[in-house]
């Protein structure tokens, strides 16, 4: 796989323009590629709607902006602002909490005039890798058991100020990422094994007493989902049929009977990849599942090469929330896991997901086009 | 997080750390992307079956096609009951959003009837998803256009077109057609759910009843692709129901509505058979009703107009009336008198006016007062003496008599295609033993004898009883329909029930059911100017016990407590072709008010037959004595 990336075009050579924009041209290629692609998806899942891919591009193209400022942001320069970045999106939490929107039952929106409705909590996905990678920056690795303690609690807040909103989604993967910065600062095995059967009680305390009736709910029909065939079950229902039914070659583009008469909720949202998978078969699935592979693996080659700790961690981290993404949500759509609201990466119809997207992916380009060019 | 660990940051230790961790995260990433693609060919290649299902369930909906009512025809092709289509409101309750709201507000703007809306919801709570309700049928011009102005705030609100069942002659023939109406729940319960799938009507009464799965036809199907909310998307697949077979009646309007009219403002029946085949040519009941009433749903105070109406428009006098046959039985004890030697026919007796058992005190009188003088059995009955048929009745005994009688008939369902008929009561010692636990008294033989006491028969059974005589002992099986589509349905085969000693006797009787319309007789009124030969009975039954040395006087009788009038006739004479039995209720006398319908009944079928030819005037013109009244 590395050999094949390294072989695409421009990436052992890397053109004057991008050097010059601090780009990694082969990600962008992906990148650029996987978008178009992902826009006749759209499409299809947004009932034929060119309004709706026309919306879709108009932010593709602001993630791609954004991705092109981050860029040309000097690693050290954000490391120097991590931790107000941080401190800023916990503020933004509190604000969250106490002059926020409630849409759907849960307060997660805050309305900032001129700017528009937003969810902090997206910005703590970015931020708290950040933030944690600051912080193993300074300190020997892999860390002590005092530095382990702090990494623990600037995860634990933030994640339990979004889990309180409450957006159970949202605080878990805020979790994995921080989990992760602290798993490839060389968190110990025996540690790693010790959490894991910790975990187990730990879970069953969340689900009986933390949860809200509604998370619960989801939990519950998650593992029977033909318990509740009209209500929260209906969605998993309907997706698995829709994945199911594609079949090994699928029903062809715009064919998919389940999202285009309407029985698939959140078609061209958190759902799109049963579209997808109802309209292109396993054959289509697996072809996906390789060009977020391609991504992936750029991103990961590039974080190998990052030069300092604060770069690598948080290049590989930020590289593997975007498998968690995926992960989470594909196994949601096709009944693996319980349905937590996580849009597919770069496919799913809504902005702030592109751009917190991008916004990572241009982490990454900038650290890798900011490296000292010394021979290792 | 050894304790030599130093302070210093390694970064060549780190980067092999990253490494080995990045190496692990892609090695873990990689089995879990593993866990994704056996998800999905767990999906779509092992269960794929289930889940296409699932998919096509989801998307094709079959919805039934009810097939179109067969009509029903006279036999002449007079439309008799068809289909015409009618614009119904109906609901989809997915698609109503608040329904209450919504029927407040049809309601008020329809003004339609609580009764309307709470069998709605009847209807509403055992609908299928997405079902269009009907809530409303029958809208009229205003009422469309109501609910055009209004269409945005009746959200869910459909205006469909259906063919609804629709009887042109209504009253006319309410009682022979009968009427279909809505599917009830019970009716689901029996019916064969597939083919009665887009059904909305079945036949309830009367021929509509019994030929229901022949003018029902078979369902057809249509396949289509709906949305999640139900919006039919394409067709995918049609199989065209099969309409119902129209069918054609023995029924002549033309004589149905002779009878009808001859009845006109009174409580009766009239039956008119096709001898050679049972056929019926005219079947009225009266008062009738609008069958158009029931068929959409029959409003409250409607029915209960119909169900509390003193006259009883809804009872179906015809085959469920069962009125003691007076003295229309006559001609039938006659014939077996002759036949069991009981008479012969010259045996005559003296008529004192009236009769006693031997050695009982006990008066039974005849209606003529002083009597008849000498009675033959031609003479007994052109004038109905009833003093010689107590003697016959004392003579042959009760079970003789029933006997010979169960051979007309009495007794028994006549077997006609329409349901419910009703048996009437043909009394014997044995039916008495079992019906009332008591024993026959011979003084009780000689009311029946005379058709009253326990003797009961319907109009229907009356006529084939005619029908019989009329064919020498040959009973055919009333029967409405004639043909189905194109094809004739064979008549059900004549049985010969009565067989007498000597065929004369038969002729002995014709002659004197012919004297009954000759001067002389107790029809001769009516009998004046017929163009053909026509053979009669009048009778009368008591609807109140007169007691002991009273005399009938009908001016004091409330009109309620009259005699019933009959008359039963069949013609031509000689050959005959039509058998009719008339009963009116509370008629009083058979000779002026029902044998005069009998008259205009037959009149109104031979009269038209191509092959008829009128009798030569001088016989037909004869002219008539003056005769009493009957009894």
């Amino acid at each position: 796989m590395s050999d094949f990336l390294r072989q695409l075009p421009g990436s052992s050579q890397r053109s004057r323009w991008a050097r010059y924009l601090h780009v990694d041209q082969p990600l962008l290629t992906l990148l650029a590629l996987f978008c178009l692609l992902s826009l006749l998806v759209l499409y299809s899942a947004g009932g034929e709607s060119l309004d709706t891919v026309l919306r879709q591009a108009v932010r593709m193209l602001m993630g791609f902006a954004v991705m092109l400022v981050l860029a040309n942001i000097p690693p050290r320069t954000l490391r120097f602002w991590s931790p107000w970045i941080f401190l800023g999106g916990l503020a933004l939490l509190f604000a969250v909490m106490f002059f926020g929107e409630i849409s759907k039952g849960a307060q997660r929106w805050l309305d900032i005039p001129g700017l528009g409705r937003f969810q902090p909590s997206e910005i703590m996905k970015l931020s708290l890798p950040m933030m944690l990678a600051w912080y193993f920056h300074e300190r020997p690795l892999p860390p002590r058991w005092s530095h382990l303690g702090i990494a623990m609690v600037i995860i634990m807040v933030p994640v339990l100020l979004i889990a309180e909103q409450p957006d159970l989604g949202t605080s878990l993967l805020v979790a994995a990422a921080g989990l992760l910065v602290v798993f490839f600062a060389g968190l110990s095995w025996r540690l790693i094994g010790g959490a894991v059967v910790v975990f187990i009680p730990v879970a069953w305390v969340l689900f009986e007493y933390v949860l809200h009736d509604y998370q619960r709910q989801r939990v519950l029909t998650f593992l029977d989902p033909e318990a509740d065939k009209l209500g929260a079950g209906w969605n998993v229902i309907q997706s698995t049929a829709a994945i199911g039914s594609g079949g090994i070659t699928g029903k062809g583009w715009l064919n998919g009977t389940q999202s285009h008469l309407e029985f698939l909720p959140e078609s061209h949202t958190d759902f799109i990849v049963a579209v997808y998978a109802e309209e292109f078969g396993t054959i289509g699935m697996v072809l996906l599942l390789l060009a977020y592979a391609a991504i992936i693996g750029r991103c990961l080659w590039m974080s190998l090469q990052a030069q300092d700790t604060f770069n690598r961690l948080l290049a590989s981290t930020l590289s593997v929330t975007f498998f968690v993404y995926l992960f989470v949500n594909i196994g949601m759509v096709s009944g693996l896991l319980p349905v937590v609201g996580v849009p597919l990466p770069l496919v799913s119809y809504g902005g702030t997901s592109i751009v917190t997207l991008m916004a990572a992916f241009g982490i990454i380009m900038s650290i890798h086009t900011h490296r000292k060019m010394t021979g290792r | 997080m050894r304790r030599s660990f130093t302070q210093i940051k390694d970064n060549q230790r780190e980067t092999r750390l990253l490494q080995s961790r990045v190496t692990f995260m892609t090695a873990f990433m990689g089995l879990l992307a593993l866990v994704l693609l056996a998800r999905m060919i767990h999906l779509q290649v092992v269960r794929y079956d289930h889940y296409a299902t699932i998919s096509d369930e989801n998307r094709i909906q079959t919805s039934p096609i009810a097939p179109n009512r067969g009509l029903i025809l006279d036999r002449n092709g007079i439309v008799l009951a068809e289909n015409r289509p009618s614009f119904s409101l109906n609901i989809i309750k997915e698609q109503a959003g608040d329904m209450d709201r919504l029927l407040a507000t049809l309601q008020s703007l329809l003004k339609l009837g609580d009764e309307d809306i709470r069998r709605f919801r009847e209807r509403l709570r055992r609908g299928r998803p997405l079902e269009s309700l009907p809530l409303h049928a029958r809208l009229t011009d205003e009422e469309l256009a109501i609910v055009a102005v209004n269409r945005h705030r009746l959200p869910g609100v459909r205006i469909e077109t259906e063919l609804v069942r629709y009887y042109p002659h209504a009253e006319l023939l309410s009682h022979a057609l009968g009427y279909v109406n809505r599917i009830n729940e019970k009716d689901l319960e029996l019916l064969d759910p597939v083919n009665y799938d887009g059904t909305h009507y079945i036949g309830r009464t009367g021929v509509e009843r019994q030929y229901e799965s022949v003018l029902h036809g078979r369902v057809g199907y249509q396949q289509v692709e709906t949305n999640a909310y139900g919006r039919i998307m394409r067709v995918l697949d049609r199989v065209d129901p099969q309409p119902g077979s129209n069918l054609g009646l023995y029924l002549d309007m033309d004589t149905q509505k002779a009878a009808f009219d001859g009845l006109a403002g009174r409580r009766g029946a009239v039956v008119a058979l096709d001898t050679l085949t049972g056929g019926i040519l005219a079947f009225a009941s009266t008062p009738g009703f609008d069958p158009n009433l029931f068929v959409t749903g029959i409003s409250g105070p409607d029915y209960r107009y119909y169900a509390d109406h003193p006259d009883r428009p809804l009872y179906n006098r015809a085959i469920q009336g069962q009125y003691p046959p007076g003295s229309t039985i006559k001609p039938m004890v006659a014939l077996g008198a002759l036949h069991y030697g009981t008479m012969s026919p010259e045996t005559s007796i003296a008529d004192p006016g009236f009769f006693r058992l031997p050695g009982d005190s006990h008066q039974y009188r005849d209606w003529k007062k002083g009597g008849h003088g000498m009675v033959d059995v031609r003479r007994a009955v052109i004038q109905s003496c009833d003093t010689y048929f107590y003697t016959v009745g004392h003579r042959m005994g009760i079970d003789k008599l029933a006997g010979f009688l169960g051979g007309f008939g009495l007794g028994q369902k006549t077997g006609i295609d329409i349901p419910n008929e009703l048996s009437g009561v043909l009394p014997s010692s044995a039916w008495k033993r079992k019906a009332l636990r008591q024993p026959w008294y011979g003084g009780e033989t000689i009311s029946v004898v005379i058709g009253q006491g326990y003797m009961l028969m319907t109009p229907l059974q009356l006529a084939a009883a005619t029908a019989t005589l009329a064919n020498r002992g040959f009973t055919v099986t009333p029967t409405f329909v004639r043909r189905i589509d194109d094809a004739d349905l064979p008549p059900p085969p004549r049985r010969r029930t009565v067989v007498v000693d000597k065929p004369e006797y038969w002729d002995i009787i014709d002659e004197a059911m012919e004297g009954v319309l000759q001067p002389g007789g107790t029809a001769s009124q009516v009998g004046r100017g017929l163009q053909y030969r026509m053979a009669g009975k009048t009778g009368t039954a008591q609807v109140k016990g007169i007691a002991q040395g009273a005399t009938y006087r009908e001016s004091e009788v409330a009109e309620r407590h009259r005699d019933h009038a009959l008359f039963m006739a069949f013609a031509p004479a000689d050959s005959p072709r039509i058998a009719v039995s008339v009963i009116v209720e509370n008629g009083a006398h058979g000779s002026t008010t029902a044998a005069p319908i009998a008259r205009a009944v037959v009149d109104a079928w031979l009269l038209k037959q191509p092959d008829f030819v009128p009798l030569a005037p001088a016989t037909a013109t004869a002219p008539a004595a003056p005769v009493e009244a009957e009894e």
